[in-house]
Protein backbone atom coordinates (compact mmCIF):
# COMPACT_ATOMS: atom_id res chain seq x y z
CA UNK A 1 0.00 0.00 0.00
CA UNK A 2 1.38 3.53 -0.88
CA UNK A 3 1.96 5.61 1.95
CA UNK A 4 0.22 8.19 3.26
CA UNK A 5 3.11 10.84 2.06
CA UNK A 6 2.94 10.21 -1.75
CA UNK A 7 -0.70 10.69 -1.90
CA UNK A 8 -0.43 14.08 -0.44
CA UNK A 9 -0.67 15.91 -4.08
CA UNK A 10 -2.99 12.91 -5.31
CA UNK A 11 -6.46 14.17 -6.24
CA UNK A 12 -9.19 13.47 -4.01
CA UNK A 13 -11.12 12.05 -7.07
CA UNK A 14 -9.52 10.95 -10.25
CA UNK A 15 -11.54 9.55 -12.33
CA UNK A 16 -9.73 8.14 -16.03
CA UNK A 17 -12.07 7.17 -18.68
CA UNK A 18 -15.05 5.93 -17.19
CA UNK A 19 -17.54 3.38 -19.32
CA UNK A 20 -20.63 2.09 -18.05
CA UNK A 21 -23.07 0.09 -19.91
CA UNK A 22 -26.57 -0.56 -19.15
CA UNK A 23 -27.04 -3.66 -21.80
CA UNK A 24 -26.94 -1.77 -25.26
CA UNK A 25 -27.28 1.56 -24.20
CA UNK A 26 -23.59 3.56 -23.31
CA UNK A 27 -24.10 5.73 -20.39
CA UNK A 28 -20.73 6.89 -19.92
CA UNK A 29 -18.63 7.28 -23.01
CA UNK A 30 -14.78 7.62 -21.16
CA UNK A 31 -15.79 10.41 -18.61
CA UNK A 32 -12.19 11.81 -16.67
CA UNK A 33 -12.47 14.50 -13.95
CA UNK A 34 -10.05 15.20 -11.63
CA UNK A 35 -11.13 16.86 -8.21
CA UNK A 36 -8.47 18.45 -6.16
CA UNK A 37 -8.98 19.10 -2.03
CA UNK A 38 -11.88 21.63 -1.24
CA UNK A 39 -12.89 22.21 -4.51
CA UNK A 40 -16.43 22.05 -5.10
CA UNK A 41 -17.89 20.88 -8.38
CA UNK A 42 -21.23 21.17 -10.18
CA UNK A 43 -21.93 18.65 -12.58
CA UNK A 44 -24.80 19.95 -14.57
CA UNK A 45 -26.31 18.69 -17.91
CA UNK A 46 -29.78 17.34 -19.38
CA UNK A 47 -31.91 14.40 -18.02
CA UNK A 48 -30.11 11.34 -19.11
CA UNK A 49 -26.65 12.92 -19.77
CA UNK A 50 -25.22 10.50 -17.37
CA UNK A 51 -24.27 12.59 -14.35
CA UNK A 52 -25.95 10.87 -12.14
CA UNK A 53 -24.31 7.82 -13.29
CA UNK A 54 -21.01 8.82 -13.41
CA UNK A 55 -21.73 10.03 -9.26
CA UNK A 56 -22.71 6.85 -8.08
CA UNK A 57 -19.68 5.01 -10.04
CA UNK A 58 -17.59 7.05 -8.11
CA UNK A 59 -18.49 5.15 -4.93
CA UNK A 60 -19.34 2.05 -6.20
CA UNK A 61 -23.34 2.18 -6.00
CA UNK A 62 -22.72 1.03 -10.30
CA UNK A 63 -19.88 -0.90 -11.51
CA UNK A 64 -18.40 0.69 -14.18
CA UNK A 65 -17.30 -1.69 -17.33
CA UNK A 66 -13.71 0.12 -18.05
CA UNK A 67 -11.88 2.98 -16.53
CA UNK A 68 -9.81 3.83 -13.20
CA UNK A 69 -11.26 5.35 -10.23
CA UNK A 70 -8.85 6.56 -7.66
CA UNK A 71 -9.73 7.90 -4.42
CA UNK A 72 -7.25 9.91 -2.21
CA UNK A 73 -4.63 8.57 -4.06
CA UNK A 74 -5.55 4.66 -3.87
CA UNK A 75 -7.28 2.91 -6.61
CA UNK A 76 -10.58 1.54 -6.69
CA UNK A 77 -11.03 0.17 -9.59
CA UNK A 78 -8.39 0.06 -12.70
CA UNK A 79 -8.37 -1.76 -16.04
CA UNK A 80 -5.83 -3.61 -17.92
CA UNK A 81 -4.35 -3.88 -21.44
CA UNK A 82 -7.10 -6.32 -22.18
CA UNK A 83 -9.64 -3.45 -21.38
CA UNK A 84 -10.99 -6.37 -18.49
CA UNK A 85 -11.78 -4.18 -15.45
CA UNK A 86 -10.57 -5.00 -11.54
CA UNK A 87 -12.13 -3.55 -8.34
CA UNK A 88 -9.97 -4.08 -5.00
CA UNK A 89 -11.22 -6.68 -2.97
CA UNK A 90 -14.59 -5.93 -0.88
CA UNK A 91 -13.08 -5.19 2.16
CA UNK A 92 -11.04 -2.55 0.54
CA UNK A 93 -13.51 -1.00 -1.69
CA UNK A 94 -15.82 -0.22 1.72
CA UNK A 95 -13.22 1.42 3.08
CA UNK A 96 -12.10 3.68 0.27
CA UNK A 97 -15.51 4.03 -0.64
CA UNK A 98 -15.94 4.75 3.11
CA UNK A 99 -14.06 8.21 2.33
CA UNK A 100 -17.09 9.84 0.73
CA UNK A 101 -20.56 10.50 1.92
CA UNK A 102 -23.60 10.58 -0.20
CA UNK A 103 -26.50 12.16 -0.34
CA UNK A 104 -29.71 10.93 -2.46
CA UNK A 105 -32.42 13.07 -4.34
CA UNK A 106 -34.67 10.86 -2.38
CA UNK A 107 -33.25 10.84 0.92
CA UNK A 108 -33.36 7.70 1.95
CA UNK A 109 -33.25 7.91 5.40
CA UNK A 110 -34.31 4.44 7.53
CA UNK A 111 -38.11 5.14 8.59
CA UNK A 112 -37.84 2.87 11.69
CA UNK A 113 -35.28 5.25 13.17
CA UNK A 114 -35.67 8.72 15.04
CA UNK A 115 -33.58 11.50 13.50
CA UNK A 116 -30.66 11.07 15.99
CA UNK A 117 -30.36 7.35 15.56
CA UNK A 118 -30.02 8.01 11.60
CA UNK A 119 -27.40 10.45 12.45
CA UNK A 120 -25.51 7.88 15.12
CA UNK A 121 -26.58 4.28 13.24
CA UNK A 122 -23.36 4.16 10.96
CA UNK A 123 -20.63 5.25 13.38
CA UNK A 124 -22.00 2.69 15.72
CA UNK A 125 -22.29 -0.38 13.40
CA UNK A 126 -19.47 0.62 11.15
CA UNK A 127 -17.04 2.03 12.84
CA UNK A 128 -18.11 0.28 16.12
CA UNK A 129 -18.15 3.36 18.01
CA UNK A 130 -20.33 3.66 21.30
CA UNK A 131 -23.00 5.36 21.61
CA UNK A 132 -21.45 8.13 24.37
CA UNK A 133 -18.90 8.96 22.35
CA UNK A 134 -20.88 9.34 19.10
CA UNK A 135 -23.94 11.41 20.44
CA UNK A 136 -22.44 14.73 21.05
CA UNK A 137 -20.91 14.39 17.91
CA UNK A 138 -24.14 13.92 16.48
CA UNK A 139 -26.13 16.55 18.19
CA UNK A 140 -23.62 18.89 17.01
CA UNK A 141 -24.25 18.10 14.02
CA UNK A 142 -28.13 18.38 14.10
CA UNK A 143 -27.44 22.04 15.71
CA UNK A 144 -25.26 22.72 12.53
CA UNK A 145 -28.02 21.98 9.69
CA UNK A 146 -30.37 23.38 12.22
CA UNK A 147 -32.40 20.54 13.65
CA UNK A 148 -31.72 19.39 16.64
CA UNK A 149 -35.55 20.02 17.85
CA UNK A 150 -35.88 17.10 16.13
CA UNK A 151 -33.71 14.78 17.41
CA UNK A 152 -36.34 12.44 18.40
CA UNK A 153 -38.70 12.55 15.99
CA UNK A 154 -39.27 9.70 12.98
CA UNK A 155 -38.83 11.34 9.70
CA UNK A 156 -42.13 10.89 8.10
CA UNK A 157 -42.86 13.69 10.71
CA UNK A 158 -40.23 16.37 8.76
CA UNK A 159 -40.76 17.82 5.61
CA UNK A 160 -38.60 17.50 2.62
CA UNK A 161 -35.92 20.19 3.27
CA UNK A 162 -35.31 18.98 7.17
CA UNK A 163 -35.24 15.06 5.99
CA UNK A 164 -32.46 16.01 3.48
CA UNK A 165 -30.87 17.85 6.04
CA UNK A 166 -30.96 15.31 8.43
CA UNK A 167 -29.36 12.94 5.52
CA UNK A 168 -26.52 15.72 4.87
CA UNK A 169 -25.97 15.40 9.11
CA UNK A 170 -26.29 11.82 8.78
CA UNK A 171 -23.45 11.61 5.94
CA UNK A 172 -20.83 14.05 7.78
CA UNK A 173 -21.23 11.80 11.10
CA UNK A 174 -19.41 9.07 9.51
CA UNK A 175 -16.61 12.11 8.90
CA UNK A 176 -16.47 11.94 5.06
CA UNK A 177 -13.29 13.57 3.29
CA UNK A 178 -15.48 13.94 0.36
CA UNK A 179 -19.35 14.39 0.07
CA UNK A 180 -21.39 13.45 -3.10
CA UNK A 181 -24.37 15.06 -3.86
CA UNK A 182 -27.07 13.06 -6.39
CA UNK A 183 -29.96 15.93 -7.29
CA UNK A 184 -30.22 16.58 -3.35
CA UNK A 185 -33.22 19.66 -4.10
CA UNK A 186 -34.55 18.30 -6.90
CA UNK A 187 -37.50 15.89 -5.22
CA UNK A 188 -37.86 18.86 -3.28
CA UNK A 189 -40.64 21.89 -3.10
CA UNK A 190 -39.13 25.08 -4.57
CA UNK A 191 -39.95 27.20 -1.09
CA UNK A 192 -37.68 23.94 0.35
CA UNK A 193 -34.76 23.86 -1.74
CA UNK A 194 -33.15 27.14 -0.12
CA UNK A 195 -32.51 25.63 3.30
CA UNK A 196 -31.24 22.67 1.83
CA UNK A 197 -28.22 24.68 0.10
CA UNK A 198 -27.61 26.93 2.35
CA UNK A 199 -26.40 23.64 4.41
CA UNK A 200 -24.21 22.62 1.30
CA UNK A 201 -22.85 26.14 1.09
CA UNK A 202 -22.49 26.24 4.66
CA UNK A 203 -20.50 22.98 4.09
CA UNK A 204 -18.52 24.63 0.69
CA UNK A 205 -17.10 27.58 3.19
CA UNK A 206 -15.89 24.90 5.73
CA UNK A 207 -13.55 23.30 2.52
CA UNK A 208 -15.33 20.34 2.15
CA UNK A 209 -14.12 18.30 -1.24
CA UNK A 210 -17.61 18.11 -2.83
CA UNK A 211 -19.02 16.98 -6.15
CA UNK A 212 -23.07 18.43 -6.98
CA UNK A 213 -25.20 16.36 -9.50
CA UNK A 214 -27.26 19.84 -9.77
CA UNK A 215 -30.31 21.74 -11.84
CA UNK A 216 -29.86 24.62 -9.19
CA UNK A 217 -27.87 27.03 -11.70
CA UNK A 218 -27.56 29.31 -8.83
CA UNK A 219 -25.88 27.20 -6.71
CA UNK A 220 -23.91 26.04 -9.25
CA UNK A 221 -23.02 29.48 -10.06
CA UNK A 222 -22.63 30.93 -6.98
CA UNK A 223 -21.00 28.18 -4.84
CA UNK A 224 -18.97 25.61 -7.30
CA UNK A 225 -15.55 26.76 -8.01
CA UNK A 226 -15.77 24.41 -10.77
CA UNK A 227 -18.63 23.41 -13.12
CA UNK A 228 -18.42 20.29 -15.32
CA UNK A 229 -21.35 20.36 -18.39
CA UNK A 230 -22.17 16.85 -19.16
CA UNK A 231 -24.51 15.77 -22.42
CA UNK A 232 -25.13 12.18 -23.83
CA UNK A 233 -22.16 10.28 -21.65
CA UNK A 234 -19.12 13.03 -22.02
CA UNK A 235 -17.70 15.75 -20.46
CA UNK A 236 -18.42 18.48 -22.68
CA UNK A 237 -17.09 21.54 -20.94
CA UNK A 238 -15.36 21.69 -17.12
CA UNK A 239 -14.31 25.23 -16.40
CA UNK A 240 -14.65 27.61 -13.17
CA UNK A 241 -18.32 28.13 -12.32
CA UNK A 242 -17.97 32.34 -13.77
CA UNK A 243 -16.26 31.66 -16.70
CA UNK A 244 -18.84 29.10 -17.98
CA UNK A 245 -21.87 30.61 -17.46
CA UNK A 246 -20.41 33.93 -18.55
CA UNK A 247 -18.83 32.29 -21.82
CA UNK A 248 -19.94 29.14 -22.52
CA UNK A 249 -17.95 27.22 -25.44
CA UNK A 250 -19.58 24.78 -26.64
CA UNK A 251 -23.42 25.17 -28.55
CA UNK A 252 -24.45 21.94 -26.35
CA UNK A 253 -23.83 24.09 -23.38
CA UNK A 254 -24.96 27.45 -24.54
CA UNK A 255 -28.00 25.79 -25.45
CA UNK A 256 -28.96 24.45 -22.13
CA UNK A 257 -27.85 27.13 -20.80
CA UNK A 258 -30.15 29.77 -22.67
CA UNK A 259 -32.89 26.73 -21.54
CA UNK A 260 -32.23 26.95 -17.61
CA UNK A 261 -32.19 30.63 -17.43
CA UNK B 1 -72.74 -27.60 33.19
CA UNK B 2 -71.59 -29.73 35.34
CA UNK B 3 -71.43 -32.25 32.58
CA UNK B 4 -68.52 -29.49 30.77
CA UNK B 5 -66.48 -29.69 34.45
CA UNK B 6 -66.50 -33.71 33.82
CA UNK B 7 -64.97 -33.02 30.36
CA UNK B 8 -62.74 -30.70 31.38
CA UNK B 9 -59.37 -32.97 31.61
CA UNK B 10 -59.50 -35.17 28.68
CA UNK B 11 -60.22 -31.64 26.72
CA UNK B 12 -57.20 -29.41 28.63
CA UNK B 13 -55.37 -32.42 27.95
CA UNK B 14 -55.65 -32.10 24.30
CA UNK B 15 -54.79 -28.30 24.24
CA UNK B 16 -51.51 -29.03 26.00
CA UNK B 17 -50.97 -30.87 22.83
CA UNK B 18 -52.22 -28.49 20.45
CA UNK B 19 -50.26 -25.66 22.05
CA UNK B 20 -46.94 -27.85 22.31
CA UNK B 21 -47.50 -28.65 18.27
CA UNK B 22 -48.49 -24.87 17.71
CA UNK B 23 -45.41 -23.15 19.60
CA UNK B 24 -43.12 -25.23 18.32
CA UNK B 25 -43.68 -25.59 14.92
CA UNK B 26 -43.50 -21.54 15.04
CA UNK B 27 -40.42 -21.26 16.80
CA UNK B 28 -38.64 -23.19 14.43
CA UNK B 29 -40.48 -22.39 10.95
CA UNK B 30 -40.18 -18.64 11.46
CA UNK B 31 -35.84 -18.98 11.15
CA UNK B 32 -36.47 -21.66 8.99
CA UNK B 33 -38.86 -19.48 6.99
CA UNK B 34 -36.34 -16.76 7.27
CA UNK B 35 -33.31 -18.69 5.56
CA UNK B 36 -35.40 -19.90 3.17
CA UNK B 37 -36.40 -16.48 2.14
CA UNK B 38 -32.92 -15.28 2.17
CA UNK B 39 -31.46 -17.82 0.12
CA UNK B 40 -34.18 -17.52 -2.00
CA UNK B 41 -33.34 -13.90 -2.98
CA UNK B 42 -30.37 -15.57 -3.32
CA UNK B 43 -28.09 -14.08 -6.70
CA UNK B 44 -27.13 -17.87 -7.20
CA UNK B 45 -29.48 -19.30 -9.45
CA UNK B 46 -28.83 -22.57 -8.43
CA UNK B 47 -29.67 -21.40 -4.50
CA UNK B 48 -32.82 -19.74 -5.06
CA UNK B 49 -34.05 -22.38 -7.59
CA UNK B 50 -33.55 -25.12 -5.17
CA UNK B 51 -35.87 -23.15 -2.78
CA UNK B 52 -38.13 -22.22 -5.05
CA UNK B 53 -38.79 -25.88 -5.90
CA UNK B 54 -38.88 -27.09 -2.41
CA UNK B 55 -41.87 -23.94 -1.76
CA UNK B 56 -43.44 -25.50 -4.31
CA UNK B 57 -43.09 -28.90 -2.91
CA UNK B 58 -44.65 -27.90 0.54
CA UNK B 59 -47.26 -25.69 -0.67
CA UNK B 60 -48.42 -27.83 -3.53
CA UNK B 61 -49.38 -30.82 -1.36
CA UNK B 62 -51.82 -31.00 1.24
CA UNK B 63 -49.96 -31.13 4.92
CA UNK B 64 -51.86 -34.14 6.13
CA UNK B 65 -50.36 -36.06 2.95
CA UNK B 66 -46.35 -34.90 4.17
CA UNK B 67 -47.41 -36.08 7.42
CA UNK B 68 -48.49 -39.09 6.98
CA UNK B 69 -45.23 -39.67 4.50
CA UNK B 70 -43.07 -38.22 7.21
CA UNK B 71 -45.08 -40.62 9.57
CA UNK B 72 -45.53 -43.72 6.92
CA UNK B 73 -43.56 -43.80 4.12
CA UNK B 74 -40.04 -41.83 5.25
CA UNK B 75 -38.41 -45.28 7.33
CA UNK B 76 -38.84 -46.90 3.73
CA UNK B 77 -36.97 -44.32 1.92
CA UNK B 78 -33.05 -45.61 1.22
CA UNK B 79 -30.01 -43.39 2.85
CA UNK B 80 -32.04 -41.20 4.39
CA UNK B 81 -34.49 -43.60 5.66
CA UNK B 82 -35.48 -42.90 9.43
CA UNK B 83 -38.50 -44.26 11.71
CA UNK B 84 -39.96 -41.34 13.15
CA UNK B 85 -42.75 -41.87 16.75
CA UNK B 86 -45.83 -39.39 16.12
CA UNK B 87 -45.02 -36.52 18.06
CA UNK B 88 -41.85 -36.02 16.22
CA UNK B 89 -43.45 -37.00 12.92
CA UNK B 90 -46.25 -34.65 13.00
CA UNK B 91 -43.36 -31.37 13.99
CA UNK B 92 -41.42 -32.17 11.35
CA UNK B 93 -44.09 -32.06 8.95
CA UNK B 94 -45.45 -28.82 10.45
CA UNK B 95 -41.83 -27.27 10.45
CA UNK B 96 -41.14 -28.58 6.60
CA UNK B 97 -44.63 -26.89 5.87
CA UNK B 98 -44.96 -23.58 7.42
CA UNK B 99 -41.30 -22.87 6.71
CA UNK B 100 -42.75 -22.68 3.27
CA UNK B 101 -45.09 -20.43 3.66
CA UNK B 102 -43.30 -18.25 6.49
CA UNK B 103 -40.51 -17.93 3.75
CA UNK B 104 -42.78 -16.38 1.01
CA UNK B 105 -44.47 -13.58 3.66
CA UNK B 106 -40.64 -13.24 4.13
CA UNK B 107 -39.56 -12.56 0.71
CA UNK B 108 -42.79 -10.34 0.13
CA UNK B 109 -41.88 -8.14 2.86
CA UNK B 110 -38.05 -7.91 2.14
CA UNK B 111 -38.73 -7.43 -1.44
CA UNK B 112 -41.19 -4.53 -0.97
CA UNK B 113 -38.09 -2.38 1.10
CA UNK B 114 -36.94 0.53 -1.26
CA UNK B 115 -34.12 -0.16 -3.13
CA UNK B 116 -33.19 3.50 -1.40
CA UNK B 117 -32.99 1.66 1.88
CA UNK B 118 -30.17 -0.51 1.05
CA UNK B 119 -27.97 1.70 -1.30
CA UNK B 120 -28.54 4.57 2.24
CA UNK B 121 -27.10 1.99 4.43
CA UNK B 122 -24.61 1.19 1.69
CA UNK B 123 -22.92 4.36 1.59
CA UNK B 124 -22.46 4.35 5.02
CA UNK B 125 -20.17 1.39 4.57
CA UNK B 126 -22.32 -1.15 6.41
CA UNK B 127 -22.29 -4.43 5.04
CA UNK B 128 -24.85 -6.94 3.47
CA UNK B 129 -25.42 -8.62 6.50
CA UNK B 130 -25.88 -5.17 8.75
CA UNK B 131 -28.20 -3.62 6.36
CA UNK B 132 -30.56 -6.77 6.56
CA UNK B 133 -29.98 -7.05 10.32
CA UNK B 134 -30.12 -3.06 11.25
CA UNK B 135 -32.22 -1.69 8.26
CA UNK B 136 -34.11 -4.05 6.37
CA UNK B 137 -35.15 -7.02 8.59
CA UNK B 138 -36.94 -4.17 10.92
CA UNK B 139 -38.94 -2.79 8.91
CA UNK B 140 -40.05 -6.04 7.07
CA UNK B 141 -41.03 -6.95 10.91
CA UNK B 142 -43.93 -3.93 10.14
CA UNK B 143 -44.78 -4.78 6.86
CA UNK B 144 -45.33 -8.79 7.53
CA UNK B 145 -47.19 -8.25 10.74
CA UNK B 146 -50.85 -8.88 9.22
CA UNK B 147 -49.63 -11.58 6.65
CA UNK B 148 -47.90 -13.61 9.69
CA UNK B 149 -50.78 -12.70 11.92
CA UNK B 150 -53.05 -14.47 9.61
CA UNK B 151 -50.38 -17.80 9.11
CA UNK B 152 -50.18 -18.20 12.93
CA UNK B 153 -54.17 -18.40 12.96
CA UNK B 154 -54.24 -20.86 10.46
CA UNK B 155 -51.40 -22.75 12.28
CA UNK B 156 -53.40 -22.97 15.84
CA UNK B 157 -56.30 -24.54 13.60
CA UNK B 158 -53.93 -26.89 11.09
CA UNK B 159 -52.82 -28.30 14.81
CA UNK B 160 -55.92 -30.61 14.47
CA UNK B 161 -54.62 -32.71 11.37
CA UNK B 162 -52.13 -34.62 13.39
CA UNK B 163 -55.24 -36.79 14.25
CA UNK B 164 -54.41 -38.65 11.45
CA UNK B 165 -51.14 -39.96 13.62
CA UNK B 166 -53.75 -41.30 16.51
CA UNK B 167 -52.69 -38.25 18.82
CA UNK B 168 -55.07 -36.51 21.14
CA UNK B 169 -55.34 -32.86 19.76
CA UNK B 170 -57.74 -31.12 21.46
CA UNK B 171 -60.73 -32.06 18.34
CA UNK B 172 -59.91 -35.42 18.37
CA UNK B 173 -59.91 -34.90 22.54
CA UNK B 174 -63.47 -33.71 21.49
CA UNK B 175 -64.40 -36.38 19.51
CA UNK B 176 -63.81 -38.99 21.07
CA UNK B 177 -66.34 -37.76 23.95
CA UNK B 178 -68.96 -36.94 21.38
CA UNK B 179 -68.73 -40.48 20.42
CA UNK B 180 -68.74 -42.11 23.64
CA UNK B 181 -71.33 -39.82 25.28
CA UNK B 182 -74.20 -39.00 22.33
CA UNK B 183 -73.47 -35.46 22.58
CA UNK B 184 -72.40 -32.39 21.19
CA UNK B 185 -71.22 -29.84 23.98
CA UNK B 186 -67.66 -31.32 23.66
CA UNK B 187 -67.63 -29.68 20.36
CA UNK B 188 -68.94 -26.65 21.49
CA UNK B 189 -66.28 -26.35 24.65
CA UNK B 190 -63.63 -27.25 21.79
CA UNK B 191 -64.53 -24.48 19.45
CA UNK B 192 -64.86 -22.05 22.42
CA UNK B 193 -61.13 -23.40 23.52
CA UNK B 194 -59.75 -22.63 19.54
CA UNK B 195 -61.49 -18.88 19.83
CA UNK B 196 -59.77 -18.43 22.90
CA UNK B 197 -56.17 -19.18 21.50
CA UNK B 198 -56.91 -17.46 18.13
CA UNK B 199 -57.87 -14.60 20.47
CA UNK B 200 -55.20 -14.40 22.24
CA UNK B 201 -52.93 -14.15 19.24
CA UNK B 202 -54.81 -11.48 17.50
CA UNK B 203 -54.71 -9.36 20.57
CA UNK B 204 -51.10 -10.36 20.22
CA UNK B 205 -50.24 -8.98 17.22
CA UNK B 206 -52.74 -6.09 17.45
CA UNK B 207 -49.86 -5.47 20.39
CA UNK B 208 -47.33 -5.58 17.91
CA UNK B 209 -48.59 -3.59 15.26
CA UNK B 210 -49.16 -0.45 17.59
CA UNK B 211 -45.62 -0.72 18.89
CA UNK B 212 -44.45 -0.81 15.57
CA UNK B 213 -47.06 2.45 14.87
CA UNK B 214 -44.51 4.73 16.48
CA UNK B 215 -43.34 5.24 12.83
CA UNK B 216 -44.28 5.86 9.73
CA UNK B 217 -43.09 5.02 6.35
Amino acid sequence: MPSTMSNMNAPMIHAQDIHKRFGALEVLKGVSLDIGKGEVVAVIGPSGSGKSTFLRCLNHLETINRGRIDIEGESLVTTDAHGVFHYVPDVDVRRICGKMGMVFQHFNLFPHMTVLQNVIEAPITVKGLRSEAIIPKAEELLRKVGLLDKRDSYPSRLSGGQKQRVAIARALAMAPDIMLFDEPTSALDPELTGEVLRTMRELAEEHMTMLVVTHEMAFAREVASRVVFMDAGEILESRPAKELFASPEHPRTKAFLENML
Amino acid sequence: MNYVFDIMGPLLEGTGVTIQVFLITLVLSVPFGLCLALLRISRFRVVSGLVNGYIWLMRGTPLMLQMLFIYFALPFVPVIGIRLPDFPAAIVAFVLNYSAYFAEIFRAGIQSIDRGQYEGARVLGMTYTQTMRRIVLPQVIKRILPPMSNETITLVKDTSLIYVLAMNDLLRAARGIVQRDFTTTPFVVAAVFYLVMTLVLTMAFQHLEKKYAVYDE
